[in-house]
């Protein structure tokens, strides 16, 4: 499903990316661990085609297209999800508003018909209702107000009504309690476990990854992936730390 | 009319400093439309893309006059506005203004306190591209013996590139001690975050600028009587802008 190939980036002239490789097949989820500075979230906004984060060398290959070649919009409409670490809080638009919007843009450049308004609030109850997050929320206008776990919920709400094929989650484990943490874990499986579907977990921590459980688990430093492993290893990484398991 | 009055501006007149004065010597002059309200009167009043336009309001004690303006589509429209505010009155002043194509928009205002305890809320919201200019200027002056006034100006503009120009000058004249006037203002560009954020999910980078802007303006038309019809003149202006 997705294929990193060498990928090097630069954010503001200054390398970041430093020959990452990396393949996710469809059915599999992987988490990518790492001290800070190591080059994640970059990785992530490589990925979604944000601005001021330049490839200077390497490919990747979404679905057998040339991911780098799209512009962030043609990205998610090819089932490209990025969970932000940070959610934009952006006055005076509604989540329903623009998810709807935002959905049906992505079904047209499909050539699938648009989502009516009765349809689309039916989804997005039902992905809301699955990740305990009142409706009413999602009628306010984007992340304002939100606290830190709600924009996290938010973000996973989103993911759900938008059905992506491939969701990269950075760090989408900050800024959760304990109860938020299990119910947004159980929100991944329910919406991305699927044979047909891929997630890239971007984490510090392991305890995300008691409820969504990975197929494989990479460490990466210095801008490149220095160790890959099964689920044991985010256990190994827990007790000694990235200095001795990467270094 | 005197022939003073008749003689067209120049820059040097501080309200015709940004002035398309081209285009205004075709105008040239402008006849004054009065709104008058008497005590304890309330009216709402909506102008869309209106030409050069000079307005006197006088507001009676007690009288209440809601005013949203739309100045959109048109290469150089101005609205200046002169108001009278009597002894507890209310002017609530709402105006987008959406310059595209070199066009030159503009509002101008001087709203004078002078009774007690009158209310002035202007909320103006501008957005400018294709190398357009957008201005207000605008003056709230409280007489003497006006205490009690509670006088409001919120002015932002958002430039959707560099070659655009905005104008904002809000300016106080305060003659009386009990008094309490606000002033903010603010030029912009749109947040880059927010567009990506919204591209991420799937939006069009012109679908995404139009939901943004369309927020923003909608702030110049909160309560109007007729919010809902200007909100919509003014997305068929942004669409034709971008």
């Amino acid at each position: 499903m997705l294929k990193i190939e060498n990928l090097h980036a630069t954010v503001a002239d200054k390398p970041i990316l430093k020959g990452l490789s990396l393949s996710i097949n469809a059915g599999e989820v992987h988490a990518i661990m790492g001290p800070n500075g190591a080059g994640k979230s970059t990785l992530s906004y490589v990925l979604g085609g944000r601005p001021g984060y330049e490839v200077t060398e390497g490919s990747v290959t979404f679905m057998g297209q040339d991911l780098l070649a799209l512009e962030p919009h043609e990205r998610a409409a090819a089932g490209l999800f990025l969970g932000f670490q940070y959610p934009v809080e952006i006055p005076g638009v509604s989540f329903v508003q623009f998810l709807r919007e935002s959905a049906n843009a992505q079904r047209k450049s499909r050539c699938e018909p648009p989502l009516s308004g009765g349809e689309f609030l039916k989804l997005a109850r039902e992905k809301a209702a699955l990740l305990k997050m009142d409706m009413e929320m999602l009628k306010r206008p984007v992340n304002v107000g939100f606290s830190g776990g709600e924009k996290k919920r938010a973000e996973m709400v989103q993911m759900g009504i938008l059905g992506p094929s491939l969701a990269v989650l950075d760090e989408t484990d900050s800024g959760l309690d304990i109860d938020a943490l299990r119910i947004v874990g159980e929100g991944i499986n329910a919406t991305m476990r699927a044979s047909d579907k891929a997630v890239l977990l971007i984490t510090h921590y392991q305890r995300l990854l008691d409820y969504v459980q990975p197929d494989f688990v990479h460490v990466l430093a210095g801008g490149r992936i220095v160790r890959t492993g099964g689920k044991e290893l985010a256990l190994e990484l827990e007790e000694h730390g990235y200095e001795e398991v990467a270094g | 009319m005197t022939i003073a009055a008749a003689l067209l501006p120049t820059r040097k007149d501080e309200d015709f400093r940004y002035a398309d004065l081209e285009s205004l010597a075709r105008v040239w002059p402008v006849a004054v439309e009065s709104i008058a309200l008497g005590e304890g009167e309330s009216r709402a009043l909506s102008i869309v893309s209106m030409g050069v336009r000079e307005l006197a309001v006088t507001l009676a004690s007690g009288a209440s006059l809601d005013l949203h303006v739309l100045n959109a589509g048109q290469d150089y429209g101005r609205l200046s506005l002169r108001a009278e505010l009597g002894a507890g009155s209310r002017f609530n002043f709402g105006a987008a203004q959406l310059a595209g194509s070199g066009q030159v928009l503009e509002v101008v205002t001087h709203v004078a306190h002078l009774g007690p305890d009158a209310i002035s809320q202007q909320t103006v919201r501008s957005v400018a591209g294709g190398g357009s200019t957008v201005n207000y200027l605008g003056k709230v002056h409280v007489a003497k013996g006006a205490d009690g006034t509670d006088g409001s100006q919120s002015v932002r503009a958002m430039l959707l590139d560099r070659q655009s120009a905005a104008n904002a000058k809000p300016e106080l004249e305060i003659h009386a001690d009990d008094v309490k006037c606000a002033h903010g203002c603010a030029v912009g560009e749109l947040d880059k975050q927010a567009l990506f954020y919204l591209a991420q999910r799937g939006l069009p980078p012109e679908a995404a600028k139009k939901l943004m802007l369309q927020a923003f303006v909608a702030e110049a038309f909160v309560g109007a009587a007729d919010e809902e019809a200007l909100l919509a003149q003014a997305l068929a202006a942004l669409e034709a802008m971008l």
